[in-house]
């Protein structure tokens, strides 16, 4: 072969060696064909483990029992026990370590997700009892009257 | 070097058949290898089931979901949300989704227009996630093998794999994907992965005081989601699209889209 033909023709092999080293160190060695075969299990199989790993934030009412029996006694026996303690009080997280005090939502917008009167009597929305925020004491937070863990008024 | 046209053109024949053979086709599978390639070995596939008859349109599971899994709370993005229908007496649907639904839906005016109590014919929420198909069109587009469907039917991206590219928010047609704004990539529902591999329900599932969102195993007949689904009437969104989706609806209007 001629020197015109073999000077660019290294430089090409150079550039696909350079190509596969960087290749060989930068993709991870557990990347490859995984569970449900080339089209959908194409992915790195440590990332499976980074996801399981994510920290879980919402711990849920029994987690809260442990501590604060009398509140969630009371809770469970109103029309509110469905209701999750962390809808209101913010996720636990690591409570009561980190954080030490959560913040309870107390605003008139909680409530209202729930009890802003909607007119769909075809609807689950439609059987909840409904207020018009506009008209039912505005500038009141809801818990002045109503206590949220017994929210009928007659058990205040 | 002498070459005539009838050995030119057999070796280019036989070469270019010599060629269009993958080496995988010729490894040689024992029965228990090729049973286990077409055959899933999982016990577990995760599935959901939402009752439209439920929901109230509160958006707790929305308000949960951003908290659980640091999808930032004021951008324009969620995992999940929930759409309200309003079907009028002059055969129009109203939909609306204010901020998905992260703050409920406290207002009767849908998209500023004031609708009439006595125009309404009927009324729905429609919550929406990721369907973990079980074809996903998300990941057959990945060109760099980020987005992926675990052993257990769950759709998964990898945030240090992904470029970035846009392509799986395009193929979705739920929707469901978008570009996290904080950590530049694609993001999407994961079924609360780190949750439910932990035997918890998902965020928005134990957030909803109705139970108008469940999830379930569906490879477990004794499953309450999956008795349900066996054998009761449930639909699923954009069935057309071949895309198998694993989220199942009970009460689904035509209306929905």
């Amino acid at each position: 072969m001629k020197n015109h033909v073999l000077r660019p023709l290294w430089v090409v092999i150079a550039a696909v060696g350079l190509l596969l080293l960087v290749r060989a160190y930068m993709v991870p060695d557990d990347f490859g064909v995984h569970g449900s075969g080339f089209t959908y299990g194409f992915h790195r199989l440590g990332n499976i483990d980074d996801w399981k790993a994510e920290k879980v934030q919402y711990k849920g009412k029994e987690y809260c029992a442990e501590c604060h029996e009398e509140n969630v006694a009371a809770n469970n026996a109103s029309k509110h026990n469905i209701i999750q303690c962390e809808n209101c009080h913010g996720p636990a997280m690591d409570h009561p370590d980190n954080p030490e005090k959560l913040e309870i939502d107390r605003s008139r917008d909680l409530c209202l997700r729930c009890h802003a009167l909607l007119p769909y009597p075809d609807s689950a929305r439609g059987r909840l009892k409904g207020i018009n925020p506009q008209d039912h004491n505005p500038d009141s937070p809801c818990a002045e009257c109503h206590n949220p863990h017994k929210p009928a008024l007659e058990d205040m | 070097m002498s070459c005539s046209r009838r050995k030119f053109l057999k070796s280019t024949l036989s070469g270019t058949l010599a060629a269009s053979v993958p080496v995988s086709a010729l490894k040689i599978l024992s029965p228990s290898e090729s049973k286990a390639a077409t055959t899933g070995t999982e016990n577990t596939r995760w599935g959901f089931l939402i009752d439209t008859k439920k929901c109230v349109g509160c958006g707790m599971c929305v308000k949960a979901c951003k908290n659980e899994n640091a999808v930032p709370y004021d951008a324009p993005v969620t995992r999940t949300w929930v759409e309200r229908y309003v079907v009028t007496r002059d055969g129009r649907t109203h939909i609306d989704s204010p901020n998905g639904a992260r703050d409920g839906f406290t207002s009767q005016k849908i998209l500023d227009q004031e609708i009439r109590p006595e125009e309404i014919n009927k009324t729905f929420f429609v919550p929406k996630l990721c369907n973990q198909c079980e074809n996903p069109a998300c990941v057959q587009v990945c060109p760099v093998g980020a987005t992926y469907q675990t052993g257990d039917g769950v759709v998964l991206i990898d945030r240090t794999w992904c470029i970035g590219c846009g392509y799986c928010i395009m193929a979705c047609p739920y929707g469901v994907r978008f570009f996290h704004p904080v950590f530049k990539v694609a993001d999407k529902c994961t079924f609360c992965y780190h949750r439910i591999s932990k035997g918890l329900p998902t965020a928005c599932v134990q957030a909803c005081p109705f139970g108008a969102r469940k999830i379930g195993n569906l490879m477990d007949p004794d499953d309450p989601v999956t008795k349900i689904i066996t054998t009761e009437r449930v639909a699923v969104l954009k069935d057309e699209y071949g895309t198998k989706p694993q989220a199942f609806y009970i009460g689904l209007d035509m209306n929905v889209r």
